[in-house]
């Protein structure tokens, strides 16, 4: 069955356009048709065929099918930039829809829905009233996904028609893939939309799991990823949606497979027998492991998938280790997050036959896979406190193979495993000093050194060792520079004689006089001053015991990693990052011709350079494994550390933000900003700025003033571990300032990126830096209202529910004697700007009460009830919520907000 | 978790588009190819199947010399649309045979249309070819207006259309075993596992209700038979989308209305350890800069009165050996420079025997100085074992019935076969 279709691609190059638009008007059908199939050829291949629109819509009318669906799809392409004429089109639209046959039917309403032209859409809705009660499921199936459609265009519409009452009634439909195209669409509208439309009630639970055995597979995914969301009222209802849903593991659908593991482990959360929850577990590995049969790029997302279920649930797969050894031919991508779960799943038990695999891995080729299998075993000997010996002796095996950077990552280990164990290992020290001139990494180097400075007592020639080094201080990174720095002084601590005394002498001379780096500088500045004034002190700092070290990189936060399971099989859970951070919703509708078709591939592309895929390409798993794994090895305070870069000046070091747009609003005026850096502490910077909250986005907003001397540019910023995780969400972007100059910005910021632990705290450190001056440190407030989301309103009967069902511990109460209110109004006003929403009033004697609700992010409501009298000073709050713990921040941002 | 496809993109080779159909108006094709080239661009570097970039998220597949991606701006379920992507595939294929460049841009009318027919707004609607070229034709079939959709689009039954004739009604079923083994450089078995898949091609008239009894032990035990035969233990059982799963769960039984013509009924996983049915051991001495030799046993470890046919042994050869000189005790084996390898190859191999293969070759005398290492490849094994499985698998029953009550007989072949056969050299 092939076709012959590309003779409609060679065109004669002389006045095609004319030629095409003689041949539309042509009084023969069969002419017209294959004047439709070249323009839709052109189309295809790019070229601008928008001119010929009234041409084509006059071939609209026509008995045959294929003619009518190219004349279509010519539509859905061209409307928008001919909104005016594409009028022409609605008569035979609303005709098509009409139409006996119930394929024309639904293509017309499946058509209107994708043409995103305000005026047709009002024609659109009397056709879909009737196409959503049609006797053909088809067209009723078309009907539910175009509700969707035309709320993406048209919300508004969608409700003043009653649209959603019509999709709701499909729920109940006696057709399962109309069942199922609703609920996709209900399901779509409930996340667009900030009301709750799709409420989840045992009745449409029943209906929809009794859909899910007839429906399509793909329809079995939306019904599944729908439920997914349900939450059982006690164990029994979650143990008899878990049954019901378990015989989709059998399904051949991987994608059903996954999200029935998904629906899952939403419902063991509620699940209290540990009988069932074992068995659920039993239940659930063999289809896990069937997964790694699929197709590379399925794998890919199972694996990344299993990660996840591996850390809430490790003894579902703590047995089947071997099906995750890397296969010969398996793509580098699914070999290295099997990598990644081997290490998860290493136990006492398998350790052996695991280390054997990764030094087979060790002795591959592709470089990343390789290094990534020596810090693999790294990983396990200080995770694994007893095979730690055997995994050191592999090492020493695979530097002993001397490829050059297989020696240089294991060198990088096997500091980790000093720093692990202690006073253990050190008989092996000489071994790795044979390695000591191939060295040519700056880890590698800087953890080599590390390990001459902290075992120099035991190293006979380490003064020799660390001259060696010496020779070339001011060309060698400056990560090396510090850790020889550092290793230097715990050298002359250990052995104070003639050549270490010289040795100090010179290093310190090197790090403060002629260096350019801030950072070696101030600590040698304080080895300088330390040694000078009190040695045992020096001593007590330099050589002071360190903290342990443990293997809990690339474990996710516990909230994180819960709300990453809630989404598994979506691009959230492939990329370990909450969902947010993957809707970017663009308003489509009747956009401009230039930025919605740009000539496909005959024009050069204009490419912004600071967009460009290099940031956003990078996966996401393999370089941020290892890096948050070197980082663990930090050790606080600056004596002694082998990770020699505090955090706060790692500037962008990885590329963890990249998922973040980075187009840069304009910034607004408003009231002055805050100084959070005085030019008198900045050398002359001058730093205001604040948290902020547009169109439901955080940013940083920043007013800098330049009153030093010279001009600063090449600025930077970073933020330190905070409650929220907020963090820069794209470069900062401030041009070169002048002396005297300024400039504003709005940094995006986003949330959840690095988190402190501990309680809940309002503390943000930032640090800033620029191409001219020194690291500028400053702290500044969080307030919790730019984190209140636009969606946080509640329907009145949500709110008395959620008031009630929620336990009176979770009540926290706080007076704020100084707060008048003095009009009802204006203080809902500021409220509601800071997305605190009045949901009721009532009056109590001569007191207001007034009951307002506002969410944070990760859907955690807060309900709010403020009493006070009218002009009288004195307002009482009492705070309910799931996260108690947000009340003194909460209480804080709404005295800041009604005081002013 | 809603979340659907903006676009779909078919890319050729070099990463231009041959074909794409907006779902959603918010991404661009010039977008879509720009990120798309870097991609392919950056030789060497890790590829994943997963791309974000500047907002959108792309998902891709290859299928010969053509890409398939989706992009999207929301937190889509990545497994469907992936799959989904390998299912256009086979669409594709079913309705040109082949999918490449040249068949799309012959057939673009229909891509277009299938594209509109396969996916709504972003989600995945129907991808079952059979139905589909039901209504949806090439020229060459093309009527001048199809009167209604199949009802099978919508219906439960949505894999199978009604008023289906053969004269003669038969079903063939091929149970398909493939052996997946890794051995390591120890000669320690250390992963193996049968993948098994019962292959179906029905030719049957009507709406036939099917049903399979296997020697399944859940199901004998549960029925309080202790068979004579042997029953066997499936690890996990995955099953095409015709047969009732709650069905299953509860008594387990096999029921279905199968689709018409070929397709795959179930597939299972036995994770036992089964010893390997050719065992292959390999010493290889190199003489550095002057010659390597290798001297091969090949065994087989199955009963005698089965039989291996089409045996192929490959064995990794260093990319710059020249000049071979092999022996072998039985088959023949050649060198092939082009994947760096011997390939010995045996048309009969019976049970219970062993083959001898002797090779040298030259090196040469002179080696760069700083070598990369060479990429460890193992031994791998193909070979076909027909009227034998290993997990000795039975079909005990297949019961067709049909309203109009014919009688069919199934036809049942059993073969076993080498999966992913891995030894690593020592």
């Amino acid at each position: 069955m092939s076709g012959h279709d590309s003779k409609y691609f060679s065109t004669t190059k002389k006045g095609e356009i004319p030629e095409l638009k003689e041949e539309l008007n042509s009084q023969y059908k069969d002419k017209r048709k294959d004047a439709v199939k070249k323009v839709i050829a052109a189309m295809t291949v790019g070229k601008d065929v928008s001119s010929l629109f009234t041409d084509v819509v006059n071939c609209m009318q026509t008995e045959n099918l294929e003619l009518k669906k190219l004349v279509y799809l010519y539509l859905i392409n061209y409307a928008k930039s001919q909104p005016d004429l594409a009028i022409l089109a609605v008569n035979t639209f609303v005709k098509d829809s009409q139409d006996p046959n119930p394929l024309i039917r639904a293509l017309a309403v499946r058509t209107m829905g994708c043409i995103r032209v305000d005026k047709i859409t009002e024609y659109l809705c009397d056709p879909l009233q009737r196409c959503l009660k049609d006797d053909d499921p088809y067209v009723r199936k078309t009907a539910a996904i175009c509700v969707a459609k035309l709320y993406d265009i048209n919300a508004e519409l969608v409700e003043d028609r009653g649209f959603l009452e019509a999709l709701k009634d499909l729920i109940s439909d006696n057709n399962p893939m109309v069942v199922a195209n609703a609920v996709a669409a209900l399901s779509e509208i409930q996340e667009s939309g900030n009301r709750s439309i799709f409420e989840l009630t045992s009745n449409t639970l029943t209906k929809l799991l009794t859909a899910l055995n007839e429906c399509t597979e793909w329809g079995q995914v939306f019904i599944l990823d729908s439920l997914s969301k349900y939450k059982a009222a006690d164990p029994r209802e979650a143990e008899n949606i878990v049954e019901r849903v378990t015989p989709r593991l059998q399904h051949a659908n991987c994608a059903v497979v996954l999200s029935a593991v998904k629906m899952i482990l939403q419902q063991m959360e509620l699940i209290t027998s540990t009988d069932v929850v074992r068995n659920l577990c039993k239940k659930m590995a063999p289809p896990l492991v069937t997964l790694l049969s699929a197709e590379p790029e399925i794998q890919y997302v199972a694996l990344r998938n299993i990660n996840l279920i591996v850390q809430k649930r490790p003894t579902i797969l703590a047995h089947e280790i071997k099906v995750f050894f890397c296969k010969y031919n398996d793509p580098i991508y699914v070999k290295m997050e099997k990598l990644e779960i081997m290490i998860k799943l290493a136990s006492d038990r398998n350790v052996d036959q695991v280390l054997l695999e990764f030094k087979e891995y060790a002795t591959e080729v592709d470089v990343d896979f390789v290094r990534k299998a020596v810090r693999a075993i790294g990983r396990c000997a200080i995770k694994l406190e007893r095979a730690a010996e055997r995994c050191i002796s592999v090492l020493l095996e695979l530097i002993k193979i001397k490829v050059n950077y297989v020696v240089q990552e294991a060198i990088i280990v096997i500091k980790d495993i000093f720093r692990r164990y202690p006073n253990t290992y050190e008989s092996i020290i000489a071994t790795l000093c044979e390695s000591l001139d191939t060295l040519d990494e700056p880890e590698a180097k800087a953890s080599m050194i590390w390990i001459i400075g902290e075992y120099a007592e035991r190293i006979d020639n380490a003064d020799e060792l660390l001259e060696s080094f010496l020779e070339t201080f001011p060309e060698e990174p400056a990560q090396v520079q510090l850790q020889l720095l550092t290793a230097t002084v715990k050298l002359f601590l250990k052995k104070p004689t003639e050549g270490p005394q010289q040795m100090i002498q010179v290093v310190l001379n090197n790090a403060t006089v002629e260096t350019d780096n801030p950072d070696l500088r101030d600590r040698a500045y304080i080895y300088w001053r330390l040694l000078s004034t009190d040695p045992e002190a020096a001593k007590d700092v330099v050589l002071a015991e360190k903290p342990v070290i443990s293997d809990d990189s690339n474990q996710l936060e516990p909230s994180l990693l819960d709300e990453l399971l809630a989404n598994i099989a979506t691009l959230s859970s492939v990329y370990h990052k909450p969902p947010e951070a993957f809707i970017t919703r663009v308003k489509t509708t009747q956009r401009t011709e230039e930025d919605e078709y740009p000539d496909g591939g005959e024009t050069a592309y204009s490419e912004s350079p600071s967009q460009g895929a290099d940031s956003g390409t990078s996966p996401p798993t393999a370089s941020s494994g290892q890096h948050s794994a070197r980082q663990t090895v930090a050790v606080p305070g600056a004596a002694a550390a082998p990770a020699p870069v505090p955090d706060l000046l790692d500037l962008m070091g990885d590329g963890n933000n990249a998922l973040v747009s980075v187009d840069q609003p304009t910034t607004p005026s408003g009231p002055p900003l805050p100084i959070v850096l005085a030019a008198s502490a900045g050398q002359g910077l001058q730093i205001s700025a604040q948290l902020v909250r547009r169109d439901g986005q955080i940013y940083y907003s920043m007013f800098l003033e330049n009153n030093s001397a010279i001009a600063l540019d090449g600025f930077m910023i970073q933020f330190n571990k905070n409650t929220f995780g907020l963090a820069a969400g794209g470069p900062l972007t401030v041009p070169q300032l002048q002396p005297g100059a300024s400039a504003n910005t709005l940094l995006p910021m986003v949330t959840f990126q690095n988190i402190a632990p501990g309680p809940p705290n309002t503390l943000l450190q930032v640090a800033v830096k620029n191409n001219q001056q020194p690291v500028w440190y400053f702290s500044d407030k969080i307030s919790l209202a730019v984190f209140l989301s636009e969606d946080g309103k509640m329907e009145r009967s949500t709110f008395l529910e959620t008031w009630k069902s929620l336990p009176d511990s979770n009540e926290v109460l706080k007076d704020f004697p100084g707060i008048v209110i003095n009009s009802i109004e204006a203080t809902l006003d500021t409220l509601a700007a800071s997305n605190m929403f009045f949901i009721a009033k009532r009056k109590n004697a001569n007191q207001d009460v007034l009951y307002l609700s506002a969410k944070l992010p990760r859907g955690i409501p807060l309900l709010i009830e403020l009493t006070a009298v009218v002009g009288v000073p004195g307002l009482k709050c009492a705070l309910k919520t799931p996260s108690p713990e947000m009340a003194p921040l909460f209480f804080e941002s709404l005295e800041n907000l009604l005081k002013s | 978790m809603a979340g659907a496809a903006s676009a779909l993109f078919l890319l050729d080779i070099k990463g231009r588009v041959l074909v794409w159909r907006d779902y959603r108006g918010d991404v661009s094709s010039t977008e879509a190819e720009r990120v798309f080239n870097k991609l392919i661009e950056r030789e060497g570097d890790v590829e994943y199947p997963v791309v974000h970039d500047n907002g959108v998220t792309y998902m891709f597949i290859q299928h010969s010399n053509v890409y398939l991606m989706i992009a999207t701006r929301q937190n889509c379920n990545a497994a469907s649309l992936l799959l989904f992507l390998h299912r256009v595939v086979d669409v594709f294929k079913h309705y040109f045979e082949q999918l490449e460049e040249e068949s799309l841009r012959d057939n673009f009318v229909v891509v277009y249309e299938l594209l509109d027919e396969m996916m709504d707004f972003g989600y995945p609607q129907y991808t079952e070819a059979k139905i589909l070229s039901e209504f949806i034709k090439t020229d060459a079939y093309r009527m001048e207006v199809t009167q209604r959709p199949p009802m099978a689009v919508t219906n439960a039954v949505s894999w199978r259309s009604e008023g289906i004739q053969y004269k003669k009604n038969e079903v063939f079923l091929d149970v398909v075993e493939s052996v997946n083994i890794l051995v390591n450089s120890n000669g320690q078995i250390i992963r193996s596992d049968v993948v098994g898949a019962l292959k179906m091609r029905t030719y049957l008239s009507g709406m036939p209700e099917c049903k399979l009894g296997l020697n399944d032990k859940v199901l004998l035990e549960a029925q309080g038979r202790t068979s004579k035969g042997k029953a066997i233990d499936l690890d996990d059982i995955k099953f095409h989308q015709c047969v009732r799963l709650a069905r299953f769960e509860n008594d387990r039984t096999i029921s279905f209305i199968p689709p018409d013509g070929a397709f795959d009924l179930m597939s299972y996983r036995l994770s036992t350890q089964v010893k390997p049915l050719i065992w292959v051991e390999a010493q290889v001495e190199t003489h550095s800069r002057s010659r390597i030799e290798f001297m091969v046993k090949a065994r087989s470890q199955f009963k005698e009165r089965s039989n291996a046919t089409n045996v192929e042994i490959q064995l990794p050869v260093p990319s710059d050996a020249t000049n071979p000189n092999i022996r072998t005790s039985m088959g023949s084996a050649t060198y092939a420079p082009e994947n760096d390898s011997l390939v010995w190859k045996i048309k009969s191999f019976p049970g219970g025997k062993e083959y001898m293969l002797r090779a040298e070759f030259q090196l040469p005398s002179v080696t760069a100085e700083d070598e990369a290492p060479e990429r460890k490849a193992p031994i791998r094994v193909k070979f076909e074992i027909p009227y034998f499985t290993v997990s000795g698998i039975q079909v005990r029953y297949l019961k067709i019935i049909e309203k109009s009550g014919y009688q069919s007989l199934p036809w049942v072949r059993y073969i076993t076969m080498a999966g992913e056969y891995e030894l690593r050299l020592m």
